[in-house]
């Protein structure tokens, strides 16, 4: 049985309690305590600084060569935080029921709670850090409103709020480096976890530069390995990204769930051709003065700035007239893919719509809105070589969060006693769709203000246990393992490249279990990966050798990706309903809105690895609510 | 179009490398750099020979990963454009490309175009930042910052730390990115407190790292894709200057 520990109390005093109970380490012992941190984005760095600071041995992992590069970097839009300073009724409550019922209840009433409880406290924190958010002129804090909601909540720095919240973290994080509290392992990559009586207690990871393979033990392991959307190829990712942490730990017994609750993201930039290796983001923010439109007819080649405004259609706003072109993320996306599906797609791939500026430029100017936006402008000039300030921007969906991940627990660990997951890593509190600017909240939420209870709570426990080496049997079996899978990619020696394999699944993952699904879809994606999958056992290709090698790295990347996607497609089926980012065709009302079924999919999937020849274990986890009722999630 | 590539390859940092001749048949204009990379390497495969290796991520112009010397300038013809926000359509058919990787003593190449840049952490970790614990943090609108102060100390916040400043740089310094992130947190209130050991412990580290001196040639700031300004230089020398009256 799933124990979700979620603590006793209103909904209000579950966190207090939860912390006034906690066990504590006396600081003197806190050095005998080793924790391993996989990962230096948000989640991760802030974790592994926070333990710094409390006086734990923290060695930090990343692939990246610094760990500065993580992919929270790349968040442009803001972060969500409850403190109305725009005194326009926000509040804790309403966050938490505007993000329950943003992921079409789908999540924990008391995890998610929590994230708006904490969220006041971080942007307290990243301002001491020194991130500098904008401001309005007499030096108060500002604010904007991002999709799916009715107030102005959301924090950011110009266009950069990732990165600049990640610089606020990583310094923290090279401050304990400095201090020698932490250690950080950059391009280093996590190749296996390595269990020992049940209990995580240790990673064993490749060097990237050497190629060595070594093994490092711990009294708890972290995972902050980030979302695994990459697995579509064509995504908002970076190249790096992946899942090979929390597979490898799924594969040791730590249960999945969610896995197919993907969000696309409905502003990115179209695919123009087959050589394509990303799909740049534009931010949703742009969606507050951008009114997206097709032409009304199908197959109109004309110029945007030729059609005339009663031949556009403003789909969000025809459709949605309360939120309009704030309609949320899924809804926006699908919106999108019905006009082009309708044969109204616009671009040289008729892949995508049109996010028009004009009417704002009237309204406010042209320097406002260069103000508000004008990297993002810039970045779509660079890449596009269009001024956006003149003719509509092209944008259309892309694969980018990962809502599934690691099944975890109110206290952030996972099916194995002494594995934590956090940031995107984890399912945890965005149900079946994602609230924009709520990701980084969780991810530093889940690192500043959770592990530094949670792990703890944990480690308590650890101080009489007994020590587990490098010398453990379960470390040499997990580093000869990791070693054979190594050489079997380079002795395959076939004729395809890993690259191949991987954007040939994205196109299948598209296709089968993309914006929309179905049964069909879904059972003809599981037979083509498998095919897949067996085609690249035997017929890969890679050069070079066993040091440098970015060739073998992706190899293993590509051999989770094909797993992962398998697992994907069956938690997708499984799902017979609609909720959120998961849109069976099969199950949608007249008008075409998502069609939940609380009455037999009111869960959470948890899925249990079962060995390689055998069939995943579905587990449910029941999801009640008693402070929100289950409405329709409308927003017309 | 055709392109003619002439890249460096070296496999260890202990072996020699040299210039190597490549050419592509089928590049579009629309591809990026790296995607033109791309090809290039997977055309490496099908002959069996090892891929250039060269460092990307993001590939949208912000984690810094990526840069490249090409025809010897960093990032590119382009100014203010990281190697992945390039694209094939700044080059024309024939043309020829030399890439080469960013050049400095403080960052030992890894193999072919993948440089090492830790020297960057360690500036950092000598005190590029503010000593705030988690869980120490005042209320956020406690201490109000002028709208102006708060754009300022963005535009230094934005450095990706990529290093093109300092493999552009004929002196291989380090002053553009360092002076950056001390102007950031000299101008914040937030950062006063450790303001002058900040500038001391960081300019110091920087030169202990190996990289040269500033001698204003202002070559850094035209490559910054990040705009950086080279102002920052002379503020960081202000404040070096003022923290050793202070401290003396
Ligand atoms: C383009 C884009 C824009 C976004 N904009 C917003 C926004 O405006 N607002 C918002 O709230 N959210 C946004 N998001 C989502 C948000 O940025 C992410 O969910 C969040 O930053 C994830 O943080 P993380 O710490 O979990 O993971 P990441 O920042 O992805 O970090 C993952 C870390 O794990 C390491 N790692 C991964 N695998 C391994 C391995 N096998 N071995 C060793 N190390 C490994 C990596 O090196 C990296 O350090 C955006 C996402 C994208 C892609
Ligand atoms: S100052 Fe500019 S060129 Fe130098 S590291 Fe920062 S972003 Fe790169
Ligand atoms: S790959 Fe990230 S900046 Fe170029």
């Amino acid at each position: 049985m799933l124990d979700s520990k979620i603590p006793e109390g209103t909904l209000a005093d579950k966190w207090d309690n939860y912390k006034e109970h906690v066990k504590l380490v006396n600081p003197a012992n806190r050095k005998k305590l080793d924790v391993i941190v996989v990962g230096t984005g948000l989640a991760g760095a802030s974790c592994a600084a926070s333990l710094g600071e409390l006086g734990y041995n923290v060695k930090s992992f990343c692939f990246q060569d610094s760990p500065r590069r993580a992919h929270s970097v790349a968040a442009q839009g803001g972060v969500n935080a409850a403190k109305n300073y725009k005194n326009d009724g926000d509040s804790v409550f309403r966050m938490f029921s505007d993000t329950i019922k943003g992921g079409d209840f789908r999540s924990r009433e008391a995890n998610v709670y929590r994230l708006a409880e904490c969220s006041a406290n971080l942007i307290d924190q990243a301002v001491a850090q020194g991130v500098p958010f904008a401001r309005e002129y007499g030096g108060y804090l500002n604010n904007r409103s991002f999709g799916g909601v009715q107030v102005s909540r959301t924090f950011y720095a110009r266009g950069q709020t990732g990165q600049q919240l990640l610089l606020g973290a990583y310094q923290a994080l090279m401050r304990q480096v400095g201090a020698n509290k932490v250690k950080t392992y950059t391009r280093h990559e996590m190749l296996d976890l390595v269990v020992v009586d049940g209990k995580a207690k240790g990673i064993i990871t490749r060097d990237l530069v050497t190629g060595e393979i070594e093994r490092h033990a711990a009294n708890a392991v972290v995972l902050a390995s980030g979302g695994y959307g990459k697995v579509y190829y064509l995504s908002t990712l970076a190249m790096g990204c992946n899942s090979s942490a929390i597979w490898r730990a799924h594969k040791k017994g730590a249960y999945m769930s969610g896995v197919s609750w993907i969000q696309f993201h409905p502003t990115c930039l179209p695919q123009s051709g087959e050589h394509q290796s990303k799909l740049t983001l534009m931010s949703e923010s742009l969606r507050n003065d951008g009114r997206i439109w097709v032409p009304k007819k199908a197959h109109d080649d004309r110029k945007p700035n030729d059609i005339p405004e009663e031949e556009r259609d403003y789909y969000l706003e025809r459709r949605y007239p309360t939120f309009g072109n704030l309609a949320p993320r899924d809804i926006s996306s699908r919106a999108a893919k019905e006009r082009v599906d309708a044969g109204c797609g616009v671009g040289v791939m008729k892949n995508a719509v049109f996010l028009d500026f004009s009417k704002a430029i009237k309204e406010q100017g042209k320097e406002k809105i260069k103000e508000k936006y004008s990297n993002l402008f810039k970045m779509y000039d660079k890449i596009n070589a269009v001024n956006a300030y003149e003719t509509p921007m092209l944008i259309s969906p892309a694969a980018h969060f990962t809502m599934g991940g690691l099944w975890v627990d109110y206290e952030l660990m996972t099916t194995i006693p002494g594995l934590f997951a956090l940031g995107e890593a984890n399912f945890a509190d965005h149900g079946a769709n994602r609230l924009g600017a709520n990701s980084l909240l969780q991810a530093s939420v889940d690192g500043y203000f959770i592990a530094p209870y949670s792990i703890p709570n944990y480690l308590a426990g650890e101080l009489k246990a007994e020590k587990i080496t490098t010398d453990h049997v379960a470390f040499a079996e997990a580093e000869h393992a990791v070693k054979e899978q190594l050489q079997q990619f380079l002795n395959i020696n076939g004729h395809l490249s890993a690259d191949h394999f991987h954007k040939t699944l994205g196109k299948l993952l598209y296709d089968g279990c993309g914006l929309s699904r179905t049964k069909a879809s879904l059972e003809k994606a599981i037979v083509l990966i498998r095919q897949l999958r067996a085609q690249f056992y035997t017929e890969l290709k890679i050069t070079g050798d066993h040091t440098v090698n970015s060739e073998l790295e992706k190899a293993g990347r590509v051999a989770d990706y094909l797993d992962l996607g398998i697992l994907m497609c069956e938690d997708a089926l499984s799902r017979e309903e609609s909720c959120g980012a998961h849109f069976r065709e099969e199950y949608q009302t007249a008008d075409g809105e998502a069609l939940r079924n609380d009455k037999d999919f009111c869960y959470v999937s948890a899925w249990e690895w079962k060995g390689a020849h055998a069939e995943h274990e579905l587990h449910k986890e029941p999801l009640i609510f008693e402070n929100v009722s289950l409405t329709v999630r409308s927003y017309k | 179009m055709k392109i003619y590539l002439k890249i460096w390859r070296q496999d260890s940092p202990a072996t020699p490398g040299a210039m190597k001749n490549y050419e592509l048949d089928d590049v579009s204009a629309d591809m990026s750099f790296l995607e033109m990379m791309d090809l290039l390497n997977e055309s490496l495969i099908q002959k069996s020979e090892r891929v250039v290796e060269f460092d990307h991520d993001c590939r949208e112009g912000i984690c810094g990963q990526c840069g490249m010397m090409i025809n010897g300038r960093a990032h590119g013809p382009l100014t203010h454009t990281t190697t992945c926000q390039l694209h094939m359509r700044s080059f024309k058919d024939g043309d020829t490309i030399y890439i080469e990787p960013f050049r400095a003593a403080a960052f030992p190449i890894v193999r072919d175009l993948k440089v090492d840049r830790k020297a960057f952490d360690k500036i950092i970790q000598a005190s590029g930042f503010t000593s705030a614990s988690t869980g120490e943090a005042p209320e956020a609108n406690g201490i109000l910052i002028a709208h102006t102060i708060a754009e300022a100390a963005f535009d230094a916040a934005a450095c990706i730390g990529c290093g093109a400043c300092v493999a552009t740089c004929k002196n291989s310094s380090a002053e553009l990115f360092t002076s950056a992130k001390i102007t950031q947190l000299a101008l914040l209130p937030q950062g006063q407190v450790e303001r002058a050991d900040r500038v001391i412990a960081m300019v110091d580290q920087m030169d202990a790292e190996g990289f040269g001196h500033c001698t204003n040639t202002e070559a850094c700031e035209v490559e910054c894709p990040q705009e950086i300004s080279v102002l920052h230089i002379a503020r960081m020398n202000y404040e070096y200057n003022r923290a050793s009256i202070i401290s003396h």
